[in-house]
């Protein structure tokens, strides 16, 4: 299956929950002895407050094209067969599917380092923004801290 | 004069309180046009904090706003 010359690179996001089934066959190659994948899962806690659920929000059209340049650049760092990453968008409950990357490759380190630089890139790039809701408190937009101190949110 | 669309996204949207606006400015460029916007709405971030993309891509602070085009000030991304 598929085209050894040319491997897979691919991001989209989604607007609701998506089975990771046809993804992962998706990635088969008869060159391909690994794959690796990721689960990211909205968890019931964050920074030690109870978190509800969370809404994510896209600047799509930029999220789409860094997404796309992420994918490309572990296709040329890594000797993997394909690269796939979805990000959801929309309301999430605790528990829900946030983010899923899969790769396969000849062998398993490059599946599970493609894996790895696709997710650490995405969080640190992709116009994606978290609006966590809390059973405590109200909702807050997440901006991870970055040098300086950060604005409070209004 | 260049006549540009504004976009917000997360708490840029919430303290802007619109989620786009034209504007027309005579900014030099994309870091002046920043801090017009930042002290018209309040908005506490420091430009140091916020990256900026003209047109559905990573622009350079130091570029001039594009006659028509759609400019995004991208707070601190917290996908995945």
């Amino acid at each position: 299956m598929g085209d050894p010359r040319t491997p897979l690179a691919r991001f989209e996001l989604a607007d609701a929950p998506f089975d990771i089934a046809p993804l992962r066959e998706g990635l088969l190659r008869d060159e391909a002895g690994a794959y690796a994948s990721f689960e990211g899962w909205i968890r019931n806690h964050n920074d030690g407050r109870p978190v509800g659920g969370l809404y994510y929000e896209a600047y799509a059209a930029l999220a789409l094209e860094e997404g796309r340049r992420i994918v490309e650049e572990a296709v040329a760092r890594f000797a993997v067969a394909g690269v796939h990453c979805v990000h959801r968008v929309g309301e999430l409950p605790v528990g829900g599917l946030a983010v899923w990357v899969g790769a396969s490759a000849a062998h398993r380190d490059a599946a599970f380092d493609a894996c790895r630089y696709v997710i650490d890139q995405v969080k640190a790039r992709v116009p994606i923004w978290k609006h966590e809701r809390y059973t405590d408190g109200p909702a807050q937009w997440l901006h991870p801290d970055g040098p300086g101190s950060p604005p409070q949110p209004s | 004069m260049a006549r540009v669309a504004l976009l917000y996204f997360a708490s840029l949207r919430d303290a802007a309180g619109c989620e786009r606006e034209e504007v027309e400015t005579a900014a030099a460029d994309l870091a002046a046009l920043y801090a017009e916007v930042a002290a018209r709405h309040g908005l506490r971030w420091p430009r140091e904090r916020l990256r900026v993309a003209m047109d559905g891509a990573f622009a350079a602070w130091s570029d001039p706003p594009r006659e028509g085009s759609e400019v995004v000030f991208i707070p601190p991304v917290s996908g995945g």
